[in-house]
């Protein structure tokens, strides 16, 4: 002791510190849910995601329920605009445009969703098979990737497109799923390259588990938010490719779907004629789809890392440190 | 209370935090301590103590979801806590370094040892790659491999010069302080013993400070000069080796002797210690120690113990019994 007096800092204690970052304590309800689908509602961006998603399928599959028009008869006059008998209006030819949403959502999605699933499954086998057995096979089935990501998917469907004439939905998804697993492939065979070397996976071969079960139950998990990072990807780009085939006329314009809406809207100069709503509601609609879809995307990517998890406080750490007069570098 | 002009690195009342989603688990609680210059410093515990969390906060090292939430570090009298940017990287390594316990794996496979070296060097000194070549040469001598090796790839060695190379590369810089967490523990016993006996030849003839931790207490108690007892994120006793081996005050400094066998002397039954160590949700009431503790009373299970000095026994203790 020297006389210096040298102020003990005392630290704040962990509730304070919780209560500092805005930390709240978990609801009860919310442990008895898997912890998978309990981090995507209490995650502010998959919650988000998740609603605009469940809103926009549930509107589709209970289509009837929202509106009484046929989506493919005249409900009214020609481009009547927005009120109380028709929400959205009608388009040129009278038919409701609400009911022309819900209805092509049904097709748009599904198409879009099951595409999106078709080229993430086969990338998903592709991609782990030439990674985690290599040699012969990984030769040949990378030969296949490579030809499939050079292949010009958009110019390929048009000629299909043109070749069968007016291709009906599920023949553009087929299309779309065939020719957009290359890019999920290619990832996951990266992800399990670098996995298989690791030592649980040696472990798991060492301890004599089946090839399938090393797959499934020791590589899989790992390479989740890349499976589902793929899905996103392929999905949006399948409801894009969709209603762009479909705008430009080489899809079935007697179906109903949000691109042959864009297809008739500008057929029948929707916009030069001041009918806006007969053009925005759709292409909102697939906005809205492709970032809910991104947002999940978000939202997985953080249930799968506590770094990044933890990340989602650095605003609060850095303004409770800077409070302290203490260095804000985190990281 | 116990400022002392000598230290090197002043720890008071360290708390570091592991952020949750919904709660902040604290991993140490409060811990202070000194540094001597010129010192070899340890910190044991069981796993999970909150050892290497304090080695990563005094390196300024804590990653997200750590964070350091309360205390003082201070370092030649500056704070370390509010060290930034420039500062902050003359303050890593060049003043202060660490020696990991897999510390060979940061060695780049890709890369030759001495532009690993040298890189360190030229990063903190301004000075030629010629000085620089010499300088790893230097520290390749020192830590026993012959400088001839330099243009090796760190595959072409085995663990234990790679680890000797580590401690090279933190040694280069002439640090004041090392910080080195379970260096050795990687290794057989033979290059530990190897590796330690070297590291107290360089501290001798370099005089740095070492922070040194373990959970090999034989090995730190010939290692050490002052030892730091930790359990649960807290420090109970801190005093010279010789007293933490011969006349523990804590009985959890006592309980952790008796798990190790004496080399002479008759065979007799090793005491563990019964049960395990807390988990940082379910911290118990009073001294964290007092569910395993055999000579816990009632004043144990209520009330938390503070570090007091007995200067008879030249050590601090926390611990009830010792009031009595």
């Amino acid at each position: 002791m020297n006389g210096q007096t040298h102020m003990p800092n005392i630290a704040p204690t962990p509730e304070e510190v919780a209560r500092e970052l805005g930390l709240k304590p978990q609801q009860n309800w919310l442990r008895k849910l898997p912890p998978m689908l309990g981090g995507l509602i209490t995650n502010k961006k998959g919650l988000a995601g998740v609603i605009l998603l469940l809103v926009l399928i549930l509107s589709a599959v209970f289509a009837p329920a929202l509106s009484e028009y046929n989506p493919n008869r005249r409900a009214g006059g020609p481009h009547v605009s927005p009120n109380a008998e028709h929400v959205l209006g009608t388009t040129r030819v009278g038919k409701d445009v609400w009911t022309q949403l819900l209805y092509g959502g049904r097709t748009s999605l599904a198409v879009g969703f099951i595409a999106g699933i078709v080229a993430t499954v086969i990338g998903l086998f592709v991609g782990i098979a030439s990674g985690y057995f290599g040699g012969k096979v990984d030769e040949i089935l990378s030969f296949f990737v490579n030809v499939v990501l050079v292949l010009p998917a958009l110019p390929l469907i048009i000629v299909i497109a043109a070749f069968i004439e007016e291709a009906s939905p599920p023949v553009i998804g087929l299309v779309l799923a065939l020719t957009g697993w290359g890019w999920s492939a290619r990832t996951i065979r990266t992800v399990t390259l670098s996995l298989r070397t690791k030592e649980f996976i040696l472990a798991a071969e060492l301890l004599g588990e089946k090839k399938w079960r090393i797959i499934i139950m020791e590589l899989f998990p790992n390479m989740l938010s890349f499976v589902v990072g793929g899905f996103v990807l392929a999905t949006i780009y399948a409801i894009l490719a969709e209603a762009g085939l479909e705008f430009i006329g080489l899809g079935d314009p007697s179906s109903v779907t949000w691109g042959t809406m864009l297809f008739w809207a500008q057929k029948n100069s929707a916009l030069q004629t001041g009918a806006w709503w007969e053009v925005w509601p759709e292409c909102i609609a697939i906005m809205v789809t492709g970032a809910a879809l991104v947002l999940v995307n978000f939202a997985v990517d953080e249930i799968t890392s506590p770094q990044l998890r933890a990340g989602r406080h650095i605003p609060a750490i850095r303004k409770f440190l800077a409070k302290r007069g203490r260095s804000t570098d985190v990281f | 209370m116990f400022f002392d002009p000598s230290a090197l690195m002043e720890v008071r009342n360290l708390a570091i935090d592991y952020v949750g989603d919904n709660e902040v688990l604290r991993a140490v609680n409060g811990i202070s301590f000194n540094i001597k210059r010129g010192e070899i410093f340890g910190l044991a515990g069981e796993s999970g103590c909150g050892k290497s969390t304090v080695a990563f906060g005094l390196a300024r090292l804590t990653r997200l979801p750590g964070l350091v939430s309360g205390g003082s570090v201070s370092f030649n009298g500056e704070e370390v806590l509010n060290f930034d940017g420039d500062r902050l990287r003359q303050y890593r390594w060049g003043e202060v370094s660490f020696v990991f316990q897999s510390a060979m794996n940061a060695l780049n496979p890709v890369i030759r040892v001495s532009e690993q070296l040298t890189d360190v060097i030229q990063t903190h000194k301004s000075c030629s790659l010629q000085v620089a070549r010499e300088r790893a040469a230097e520290m390749f001598e020192l830590v026993g491999i012959h400088p001839d090796r330099l243009e090796d790839f760190p595959h072409q060695f085995s663990g234990g010069m790679r680890q000797r190379i580590c401690i090279a590369i933190a040694l280069c810089l002439e640090p004041k302080l090392i910080i080195m967490d379970e260096p050795t523990t990687a290794l057989d016993v033979v290059v530990q013993r190897d590796i330690i006996e070297q590291i107290r030849a360089l501290q001798e003839q370099l005089g740095f400070s070492v922070l040194f931790i373990t959970h090999d207490l034989g090995l730190m108690i010939e290692f050490c000069d002052r030892i730091g007892i930790m359990y649960s994120g807290e420090l109970v006793e801190v005093g010279p080796s010789a007293t933490i081996f011969e006349n523990p005050l804590h009985p959890y400094t006592e309980a952790l002797g008796q798990s190790f066998p004496p080399l002479t002397g008759p065979r007799v039954r090793l005491e563990g210690i019964e049960g395990s160590p807390p988990r940082l949700s379910e911290i118990p009431l009073g001294c964290r120690f007092s569910p395993r503790c055999s000579k816990a009373i009632a004043v144990c299970k209520n009330q938390s113990p503070h570090l007091i000095d007995y200067p008879k026994q030249e050590s601090r203790a926390a611990c009830h019994l010792l009031q009595l």
